[in-house]
């Protein structure tokens, strides 16, 4: 049978926020508890905007650029962070033999053609062939392309190489978590040796605004961190990338580990009430050890109820646990949180300290000890549980 | 026989669904399949004034009002796993010994939805998304919201069947039903679970969907006869023919299926993939992905080319697709190329999309439990640049024990599976 689990290392990441782009620029902006909130392009709703990027530096043909729509953009860029992170970009062998997992939504729609089509349609004599002559002539015909999930990973591959290996999953918060987890075990099985892991998110659509407002989750009115709020989440515009590498396969090409990704878990609970403390003490405790000191959470709480008060709850059962929810500064960007918030406590554990609180609710208390490990939580703001347990190398 | 290459388990699969144009459930697709019958038709669920393209493999008998494509995509979804896991006779009623692989169209808000919530706002005159916001925010729409999160369908699936664990939503575009089902077979391999259900669905045919694949110039036009359109091999060949359906796998270690005694339909034997780097929509003109797939599978399956006796192809009629499969096939068989039958089920059934990969691979199955080749349909034209033996407008009976099937989708995917009668 199976031969033992094989280690995995996190040898590089990538990362882009209203922060900026890379390792030190979001651990200055975690530091100085810098928020970054635009309330006026989309009020009474609010986003974390992008920082801007030069995408020249990740995407440099504009050829490329113009067939993508921003989250295939934020996506594509903050790959190649981890890959050059990773000491592999451009490395033909090693990218030709790279596994890719993408957590994706799909792509921004094309709000004019939307509201003329919305407009007119009922006007016409015929609304159905209105439909089909406006679409016909006015949608651009790459737009499709911009919009199909998988195509952010088909742009990785264009731009950057990765082509052993190419999957799209799909489904929100529960996406990102699984992806991470099905790299993770086919790293540890011998299934795979190096892998890039990650997703974009685009928050500032209003299409998107709309879909999860018509679920009555988003904050509108005055900014506040997410264990502050009512209810309610902020969008953020985010792309995270972890590289992924058993360790074998990383001690021959001698790249330094950013962090041991020591486990995922995944959890689908039924969502009745109790459910989702029961589904993080259960994942607790599958992969955080008996007795452990220096240990935070950085959670991915996105502000919709009941999952963040659930966690909330959870979290009160662990008192002596220092815990971060990225979302107060970064935003809430569904598919790429989880590999987000891996990577944020790769940093942390590379400098070896967590960075400040953002919270005056109680939840989040400074914190000046040791860091050895940190577990990162996502309960989906529908559906989903992830738990990961990332571990200092030593 | 407990386990094969690295002493992984192997995986073998004890149950199957399919629904397509042609029909629902095995035994009436086999039939039509084989009799060469067409289930492309004119379309008839919306208006096709002002379309290029007005035919397709519509599931038309699965009734959704107002039709809306992901819950065409569920409601298929969910009969075929009744259909797989009837078969199987694992698990009991909602609780399926294993995890959940779904291959689903990337779900959106639809126009139906849009229509609704631009009702509901009172605009009188220009709609903006202000507007529709204004409606989304009112508390009205929760159903919009939930009908259209992308883990909506593996959600329902997974709380009525009852699988285990959080379920994975997978798209490789028009590979993603292969790929649901290589996620199904790695796991199995890894010892996570002793059984799978993968499921690939696709109920894509509205307006929009069919007018972006128009605009990218990759449907048939050859409206009439519809059944006439989908030519995949022919010189004549214009384009695929857009399609709906569904098909399920219950995949299971062969130690489990033997223990609880249950029937074994095949052996999911190998997968490959590699990616292409070279174009969103074309593939690399020196095939390179495509044959590194193909040989990626059948090494995989611990097989060489020279055991491969029918290839079940992606096949869409596409000038594109058909001309580069022939360049993968002919240079991973060589000479044998010309001589191993391959056949189009698209010629038929047009092309089910996301659910393709899971689509092809039941009929594959079928093809290897019933030794008989489905033909590929409306060749009339041969290619000269494609010398293969398409198996052409007339199923016929042959020894396999051993098949490819390939799925190849935009944005550089290719997955092939290799499928075996019987376990090694």
């Amino acid at each position: 049978m199976a031969d033992a689990p094989r280690e995995a290392w996190i040898t590089g990441i990538g990362i882009v926020s209203c922060l900026g782009e890379g390792a030190d620029a979001h651990w200055q902006g975690l530091a100085e508890r810098r928020i970054k909130v635009d309330a006026e392009t989309f009020a009474p709703y609010l986003v974390h905007p992008l920082a801007p990027l030069d995408l020249d530096k990740q995407i440099p043909k504009k050829g490329d650029q113009r067939q993508m729509e921003p989250w295939q953009r934020i996506g594509t860029y903050a790959a190649g962070l981890a890959l050059a992170d990773a000491g592999v970009k451009g490395n033909a062998e090693l990218l030709a033999r790279m596994d890719m997992i993408v957590a994706a939504g799909g792509g921004e729609r094309d709000v004019a053609v939307d509201a003329a089509v919305l407009t007119n349609k009922p006007k016409a004599a015929n609304p159905e062939a209105f439909l089909n002559e406006r679409l016909m002539s006015d949608l651009r015909p790459t737009l499709f392309l911009a919009q199909l999930s998988n195509l952010l990973a088909g742009n990785i591959s264009i731009v950057h190489g990765v082509t052993g290996s190419s999957r799209t999953f799909m489904g929100e918060e529960a996406a990102g978590v699984d992806a991470v987890r099905i790299a993770l075990a086919r790293i540890a099985a011998g299934q795979s040796e190096l892998a890039l892991v990650g997703g974009s998110h685009n928050g500032e659509r209003e299409d998107l605004l709309l879909l999860y407002d018509a679920g009555g989750h988003m904050l509108r009115g005055d900014f506040r961190p997410v264990w502050e709020r009512a209810k309610g989440m902020v969008l953020g515009s985010l792309g995270a990338f972890l590289v992924l590498e058993a360790r074998g396969h990383a001690e021959a090409r001698n790249a330094k580990p950013l962090a041991r990704l020591s486990g995922v878990l995944s959890e689908r609970s039924s969502r009745t009430a109790g459910a989702i403390p029961a589904a993080l003490a259960r994942m607790w405790q599958r992969l955080v050890p008996p007795v452990s000191a220096g240990i935070a959470v950085i959670s991915g709480a996105t502000g919709a109820q009941p999952a963040t008060g659930e966690e909330r709850a959870w979290l009160k059962t662990l008192p002596d646990v220092p815990v971060r929810a990225t979302s107060s500064i970064l935003g809430h960007g569904f598919e790429p949180q989880f590999a987000m918030n891996i990577a944020l406590a790769a940093l942390a554990l590379g400098r070896e300290k967590l960075f400040p609180a953002v919270d005056s609710s109680g939840v989040e208390r400074e914190y000046e000890g040791p860091l050895e490990r940190v577990a990162v939580t996502a309960v989906g703001h529908w559906r989903g549980e992830g738990m990961a347990l990332i571990e200092a190398v030593t | 026989m407990a386990s094969g290459k690295n002493g992984q388990p192997v995986v073998v699969v004890t149950g199957r669904g399919i629904i397509t144009s042609l029909g629902a459930g095995k035994a009436d697709n086999w039939a039509k399949l084989t009799a060469g019958e067409s289930g492309i038709h004119r379309i008839t669920r919306f208006a096709s004034e002002g379309l290029k393209t007005t035919i397709a493999g519509s599931v038309d008998f699965v009734p959704v009002e107002p039709f809306c494509s992901t819950e065409l995509g569920e409601r298929m979804a969910t009969m075929v796993a009744e259909e797989a896991i009837e078969e199987a006779r694992i698990g009991s009623k909602g609780d399926f010994p294993g995890p959940l692989f779904l291959a689903v169209a990337p779900v959106e808000i639809e126009w139906p939805h849009r229509d609704v919530l631009a009702a509901g706002s009172g605009a009188n005159d220009a709609v903006g998304y202000d507007d529709l916001l204004r409606a989304s925010a009112s508390g009205r729409f929760h159903a919009i919201h939930e009908r259209c999160l992308f883990a909506s369908v593996a959600e329902h699936l997974a709380e009525r069947f009852g699988t285990k664990g959080s379920p994975i939503s997978v798209s490789t575009a028009c590979a993603s039903g292969a790929s649901a089902i290589q996620l199904g077979v790695e796991a199995i391999r890894r010892g996570e679970a002793e059984a799978a259900l993968c499921i690939g669905t696709d109920g894509s045919v509205n307006a929009e969907c069919l007018i972006r694949f128009s605009l990218l110039s990759a449907l048939s036009t050859a409206n009439d006869p519809p059944q006439a359109a989908a030519k995949p091999f022919s010189k004549n060949r214009d384009g695929f023919v857009m399609a709906e359906g569904a098909a399920a796998l219950v995949l299971e270690s062969y130690d489990s299926a033997v223990a609880r005694g249950a029937k074994i339909l095949g052996v999911l034997a190998g997968c490959g993939e590699m990616a292409d780097s070279f174009h969103r929509t074309r593939s690399s003109p020196d095939g390179k992905a495509i044959i590194g797939c193909i040989r990626n599978a059948i090494t995989d399956a611990g097989l060489t080319p020279d055991d491969i006796d029918y290839i079940n192809p992606h096949g869409t009629g596409t000038p594109e697709n058909d001309k580069m499969e022939y360049l993968g096939v002919s240079s991973v068989f060589g000479e044998r190329a010309k001589s191993i039958p391959i056949s189009s089920n698209k010629s038929m059934i047009g092309h089910t999309l996301s659910a393709a990969g899971t689509v092809e691979t039941v009929f594959t199955l079928l093809t290897l439990e019933h030794q008989r080749l489905p033909p590929t349909i409306n060749y009339k034209v041969p290619d000269p640049a494609i010398p293969l033996d398409v198996v052409p407008n007339v199923a016929r009976d042959a020894k396999v024990r051993h098949a490819l099937s390939n799925s190849f989708g935009f944005g550089g995917q290719n997955v092939s599976l290799v499928m075996s009668r019987e376990p090694a």
